[in-house]
């Protein structure tokens, strides 16, 4: 085909009198398309809206029982209509803190070494082995937290920590007690394990695009590589990083199945150790739900559904805190 | 040519990348205190000689060099050198401004605080010296807590230069420092070069004929590898003794 031909109903259409009806073609077009966007836009509040209406209108009766009380009662009792949250909030917190606890670091390891350190021809298969974790359905977690990881848990791991940590000050509280694998700890290892595949890809993504010759200065001053990612790489990255391990927390807060089969499933909280079974908002929910009578009960479900998603917000709002806190502290931009 | 002492020396000096032969039998003397340009078109393995004079290409594991690179007439290319120490000796500045995620101030005090540990006013007083050398300190002593990214690009260059001159290097590698900014900032940069070889020995990779002539007191023109002529930057642009050279140099090519 020559030019000419291309060229030629081209020009026919900028000189015949097709041209406004054209032109209102593609303004119709552009119109149609901004409405559409616009729209899906808007679905997202008018959705986030629903929920959160909803939500508030079936917890109302139990707000409207215990007000305050919900939040700092532990008795959770069903049968004598009694709501008090304590239990499950503790154990969605304390569960989620334990697994950021372990996750962050090893995540962080990861992703230094599959971007800084690991030979080319590793970086691939071990990139999609660690995104492979993050595809196993959360109930194969559970079922492999129950059933394996539990035993050697109890079997192993607790006498060692009880016989080393348990015997330091102040936290030694936090890890003596029977060992028996179920409980708080195992629930926030297991769920850490399911988060660092989220946190290792969202850092070693966020690792990769700092630029190279930026790195290639901090190595020109002498710094090793590890003065090298502490000092210029997660400066550069720390905006990811902090989204990163966020996911990381909202998928830990927000996990259900896994947490179900090893926390243990009591609303009793009788001492401060971590090795003892407990509740979490999710697990509550997914326990009682299908057998809770209307009234009462099904609306202080519903109240510690409201819970979880007002502590989800309060955790996005605190990390948008802590990026405007570290952008200060690297000096104003002017 | 005879008074001048070579700071660094190449001998016999191969570079590979992989098994791409980049640099070929490179015999090359650069003297102290004197300001050399590495020329030629793109690809000619400019600079990849010029890093390879702080093994910058150590960070790259299927790179290699062969033969004598010799720094105040110690080879370092050996296993043994520690690359902190050369690093501090041999100073680097890139195409672009590279400055880090942090205030002015600590931006030139990082690199410093790597090497030797000074009292808070040794430090200000250090940080000081080095924008003053870089004709920054001007323009940057009242906001020199704001971050390093709110300079404009030849203030960021000037900036990274403060950086490498503050660890106090004997060796200063310019890697087409000028590439990314505009013209007066370039001037300001080449004047600044001017100034810095009373203390430095410096290198610098140019694109940039004029400016290869305006600031070079030697020349070196590459080509394919090679090293194809070496010699005093008035005599290389008035009279080169190869017919390539001067192919290059009046525009013919490259």
């Amino acid at each position: 085909m020559g030019v000419g031909e291309l060229n030629s109903p081209l020009q026919k259409g900028i000189t015949s009198k097709d041209e406004k009806l054209g032109r209102a073609r593609h303004d119709v077009l552009d119109i149609v398309f901004a409405w559409l966007t616009r729209s899906v836009a808007f679905l997202v509040l008018v959705i986030l809206a629903g929920i959160l209406v909803s939500l508030c209108v079936a917890a109302w009766p139990s707000i409207k029982e215990f007000g305050l009380n919900f939040l700092i009662t532990t008795e959770w009792n069903p049968p004598m209509q009694k709501f008090g949250a304590v239990v499950p909030i503790y154990g969605t917190l304390v569960t989620s803190a334990i697994a950021l606890f372990i996750a962050v670091p090893v995540s962080f390891g990861i992703a230094l070494f599959l971007t800084e350190l690991a030979p080319v021809w590793m970086r691939r298969p071990l990139g999609v082995a660690i995104e492979l974790l993050a595809a196993i359905p959360s109930i194969v977690y559970g079922m492999w937290g129950l059933l394996v990881f539990a035993p050697i848990f109890a079997d192993k791991v607790q006498p060692a920590l009880t016989a080393t940590l348990g015997k330091l000050p102040l936290i030694g509280a936090l890890f003596q007690g029977p060992a028996m694998g179920i409980g708080l700890l195992s629930a926030g290892v297991i769920l850490a394990i399911m988060i660092i595949p989220f946190i290792a890809s969202v850092m070693r993504d966020v690792f990769a695009v700092t630029p190279v010759m930026v790195k290639e200065s901090a190595y020109g001053l002498g710094c090793t590589t590890w003065e090298v990612v502490w000092n210029v790489v997660l400066p550069h990255s720390k905006a990811g990083v902090v989204g990163g391990v966020i996911l990381g927390l909202g998928r830990a807060l927000g996990e259900t199945m896994a947490i179900t089969f090893v926390i243990g499933n009591t609303n009793f909280l009788s001492s401060a150790s971590l090795y003892m079974p407990g509740n979490s908002i999710t697990s509550a929910l997914a326990n009682e739900f299908g057998e809770a009578s209307p009234g009462l009960h099904t609306s202080a479900l519903m109240e510690l559904g409201l819970l979880l998603f007002v502590i989800t917000l309060i955790v996005l709002m605190l990390s948008k805190l802590f990026l405007a806190r570290l952008a200060k502290g690297e000096g104003t931009k002017s | 040519m005879s008074n001048l002492v070579s700071q660094i020396e190449f001998k016999n000096f191969n570079f590979y990348y992989g098994k791409y032969h980049a640099l070929k039998g490179i015999n090359l003397g650069l003297s102290k205190n004197k300001v050399t340009a590495f020329i030629g078109p793109s690809g000619c393995g400019k600079s990849t000689l010029l890093r390879t004079i702080n093994r910058m290409y150590d960070l790259y594991p299927e790179q290699r060099a062969e033969g004598e690179l010799l720094l105040d007439g110690h080879n370092i290319l050996g296993r043994d050198i520690d690359l902190s120490v050369l690093r501090a000796k041999v100073g680097m500045v890139f195409q672009k401004p590279t400055p880090f995620p942090m205030s002015i101030y600590d931006n030139i005090a990082f690199g410093v605080r790597l090497h030797e540990s000074l009292s808070k006013a040794e430090m200000d007083e250090r940080v000081e010296w080095a924008l003053r050398k870089s004709a920054l300190w001007d323009e940057v002593k009242d906001k020199l807590y704001k971050s390093g990214m709110s300079l404009s690009g030849g203030q960021q260059q000037r900036l990274c230069i403060a950086r490498g001159v503050a660890v106090k290097p004997e060796v200063l590698l310019l890697d087409e420092p000028t590439s990314a900014l505009d013209p007066i900032s370039t001037m300001r940069i080449e004047e600044l070069i001017d100034e810095l070889k009373n203390d430095f020995t410096i290198v610098i990779v140019t694109h940039n004929m004029q400016q290869a002539a305006r600031i070079s007191d030697f020349t070196a023109y590459m080509y394919l590898g090679e090293l194809i002529e070496f010699g005093e930057t008035d005599r290389i642009f008035v009279k080169p003794s190869k017919k390539q050279t001067e192919d290059y140099i009046t525009g013919r090519f490259g």
